[in-house]
Formats: structure tokens, sequence, C-alpha cells
């Protein structure tokens, strides 16, 4: 987390550079920045359960259902999240907010209907680590992060076009040869620090899922119920048509359907779901 | 130069004791705080109790037994003061309650009864997060516990009051089975 922190600046430096702006004009892209991305972390959540089309469900219209929920969290020594439903009938379900105070389990009518009491059971508690190991947050920062390497990188991109003509002056410096060299390597940083930032967010996205796999295990004592779930959720071959290439990664089995290659598998948001039975299925 | 050794080690050992007791307060805190997870089910347990005594009352009046011993675990379970004797009393509440309602299936207008059925469900949910609540305590204790046994704690936890807590146990008699029987 700190490294992508660190990896952010440095990119804006080097953007900052190449332009001949010196470090204020970093400072204040990156401060701009900051303010884009506070906003959007404490945002984050309610938009993601607008575009999900999730409406927030009460004790009383699904008892079974808060049960589960209030069970584990007490198991788990969380506080009880909001419970939220999409209606769809491919089953799935994630959870978002930014610490367990301020969280929120979604579910979808299908997850529902189609899982045994055990095999839900599972699933909710994979949402509950999710929230206990504070992967929301981590989750929400990191695609704040990504945004602000792909807004940097389209504002330095903008920067060179319409800046071109004042650079000469500039130059005068003293830079010489070195500014254009630097500005080659900060042209292909645009281009590639937005791609780098994603592909990291996507290892991270993995390997949480396993952890909330283990969390979830030891919180249940039955990974056979969750393993059991995740077997059911891959069979289904409906995909989830509230959910896009943004909320991907949310979700507790991947809800596009992806074909499986290897280029997908560098870009999945989940690891392969056969891995997490086996790994299960071992504990 | 000897002087400055002595003196580091006293700071060493006072920064030593003082972490170690922190974090010792923080466990026990912990313990205390899951303690109270367990307490609420209890207490919404035992709230339920003459309720279902009442309304099972109405349909079998003779059960007079059965009402004996849900009552007699009930007050026990309330008068408990310790995570042992609740325990014990909240385990023998869980059998009496099985056995009434197994023996309430021999009455079918009983279990007709919305108000039964509303309790008997009530009292199947809380009987489950009893059960998380105490899975939570539970591996709360154990880390309390070990932290106040391994070395060098164990030298100091007493002389600075930290006693071990209990377990909450799920003794033989909740897995053992349950004597039905129908007192015609």
């Amino acid at each position: 987390m700190f490294g992508f922190v660190v990896l952010v600046a440095a990119v804006v430096e080097v953007f900052a550079l190449a332009l001949g702006l010196g470090h204020e004009a970093a400072i204040i892209a990156l401060v701009a920045g900051s303010i884009f991305a506070v906003i959007g972390y404490y945002s984050s959540s309610s938009i993601i359960l607008r575009m999900s089309q999730a409406r927030e469900i009460t004790h009383d219209e699904n008892p079974d259902l808060y049960h589960i929920v209030e069970n584990l969290c007490i198991g788990s020594g969380l506080p009880t999240p909001k419970v939220y439903m999409i209606d769809d009938s491919a089953p799935n379900a994630f959870a978002t907010g930014r610490d367990p105070k301020n969280a929120s389990i979604v579910v979808t009518s299908g997850l529902v209907s189609k899982l045994e009491k055990l095999e839900l059971e599972g699933v909710i508690a994979h949402e509950l680590s999710h929230i206990g190991n504070y992967d929301i947050r981590l989750m929400s920062a990191t695609v704040v992060l990504v945004g602000l390497v792909a807004l940097m990188a389209d504002w330095f991109l903008r920067f060179t076009w319409f800046g071109a003509g004042r650079r000469p002056s500039n130059r005068g410096r003293g830079e010489g040869g070195g500014g254009a060299v630097l500005l080659v390597i900060a042209l292909v940083m645009a281009i590639l620090a937005p791609l780098t930032a994603k592909l990291i967010q996507l290892a991270i996205s993995r390997t949480r899922e396993y952890l909330a796999d283990a969390s979830a295990a030891l919180l249940t004592r039955y990974p056979e119920g969750l393993a059991r779930a995740l077997e059911k959720i891959s069979k289904d071959t409906e995909p989830l048509e509230v959910a896009n290439k943004a909320t991907a990664h949310l979700y507790i089995a991947n809800p596009l359907k992806d074909h499986k290659s290897w280029l997908n598998n560098l870009f999945s948001t989940h690891p392969p779901i056969e891995a997490r039975i086996k790994a299960l299925r071992a504990m | 130069m000897g002087y400055l050794i002595i003196v580091g080690i006293i700071v060493i050992f006072i920064a030593f004791i003082w972490l170690l007791y922190n974090s010792l307060v923080h466990s026990r805190v912990r313990v205390q705080e899951a303690w109270s997870g367990i307490d609420v089910q209890l207490k919404r347990r035992s709230s339920l109790i003459p309720n279902l005594v009442e309304t099972v009352k109405g349909y079998a009046a003779h059960e007079r037994e059965l009402f004996e011993n849900v009552t007699k675990a009930r007050s026990a379970l309330m008068g408990a003061t310790d995570a042992k004797s609740a325990a014990e009393a909240n385990n023998q509440l869980t059998g009496a309650l099985k056995t009434l309602f197994a023996v309430a299936e021999a009455y079918p207008q009983l279990r007709a009864s919305e108000n039964f059925q509303k309790l008997q469900s009530e009292l199947s949910d809380i009987e489950a997060k009893i059960a998380y609540a105490r899975q939570f305590y539970n591996s709360n204790v154990m880390e309390y516990n070990t932290k106040i046994r391994i070395f060098p704690n164990v030298l100091l936890a007493k002389p600075l009051g930290f006693k071990e807590a209990d377990f909450f146990a799920a003794t033989e008699e909740e897995r053992a089975d349950i004597k039905v029987s129908f007192a015609k």
C-alpha cells in the first residue's frame, strides 16, 4: 500500500520535471488529485450501491438472511453491517464501505434462493471477513489510487499538448538534451503507469480473496459450505447484469463470466475458482 | 560506564512491564466485551422463558416436571455470577428446553399456536447466537490466557493482578441424548 503511494508520487514528479514545471507543480497536482481522491473515498460505497441497484432490506423482510448476518457478526465480533439485496437471479455477493462501522453487505436474490443455509453462511462469512480484514478499505483506497494515477497521466498528456509551445523558454535553464530524454520517459510512464497501477490492484484483489476464504472457514468452522457455494456460483452461467468492469473485483466470484486465457488471468480480479475450492477442501 | 548499563537495564525492564501491562489490559477488556456479547443473549433467553412456560401450560398443564426443570435452569442461569456457572446453567436450560420442545410435538394444538411458534423460532435463533458468541468469547479467552501463560509474562502477570479467564464450555450434558418422557 505504501509502495503504491510512493509510486503515484514518483510518477507525478517525473511528469512535472519533464514539463519543466518544478516541484511546486507536482505538489499542486498531487494536492488537487488527492482532494478528488478523498471525495471518491468517502462516497465510493454509496456510488457502488447505487450503481448495483441494491436496496436495503430490513430484518422483517428476510429474517433468515438477517439472522445469518447477525450470528456471524457475533462470532467475529463485528458490528452488524447494513444488508442490501440486488434483484437478480445470478448468485453473487460483495461487501463495501470504509471500515466495519460503515460497512454494507450486498447479496443477490439469486444467491439467497439458490444456496442452502450452510453455503449462504459461508458466503456471508467470506464477505464479513473482507470487512473484518479491512479489505473493503484497501480496495476503496486502491481504486482511488488507480484513479489518481490515471488522472495524473491524463493531465500530463494534456499539458504536453498545450504547453508544447512554451517549452523553449524553460529550456534556457540549461536542461538541454536531458529534458527530451525525460520527456520520453514521462510519456512512456504516462501510458504504462495506469496499466501498472491496475495490475497491482488486481494482484491485491486476488490475494485478499484467498485470505477472506480462509477467514470465512475459521469463522464458520465449516469450509465445505463455502466450497460448495463457490462451486454452485461458478457453475451458474448467468451473468450479473448490474455488474461491470469497475465493480467486478468486489464480488465473491467474477460476475462477468469471462473466458479463460493467460491474458484474462493476468487481468482477472479473482483467483481461479477451482484453486479456491481446492484450498478450502484441503483445510 | 557500569552505572549507565544498570540504568539502561532498569529502563528496559520498566518499558517491558509497561508494554506487557497494557497489552494484558487490552486482552482482558476484549474478553469482557466478548462476555457481554454472550450475556446479552443469555438475558434475552431467560426473559422469554416465563412467556414460553405460560403458553405451554395453556395446552399441557399437567407436564409439571417439565416446567419445573425449565424454571429451575432459568433461575440458576439468572443467578450465575461467572462464566463457568453461567455455562453450566445455560447448558442445563438448553437440555430442559429441548425436552420441552420434544414433548410439545405431542400436542398439535400447541404446535399450531402462533405464539408458541414465534417463541420457538426466537429461542432457536438465540441458541444459534449464543453458539457464535461463545465461539468469539472462547477465542478471546484463549488469546488472553496464552498471553498470561507464556514466558516471561507468566512471571509478571500474577503480581500485576491478571488471572486466567474461564472458557464458556459446552458440557457433556449438552452433547448427550435428551431423555423424553411423556408424563400422562
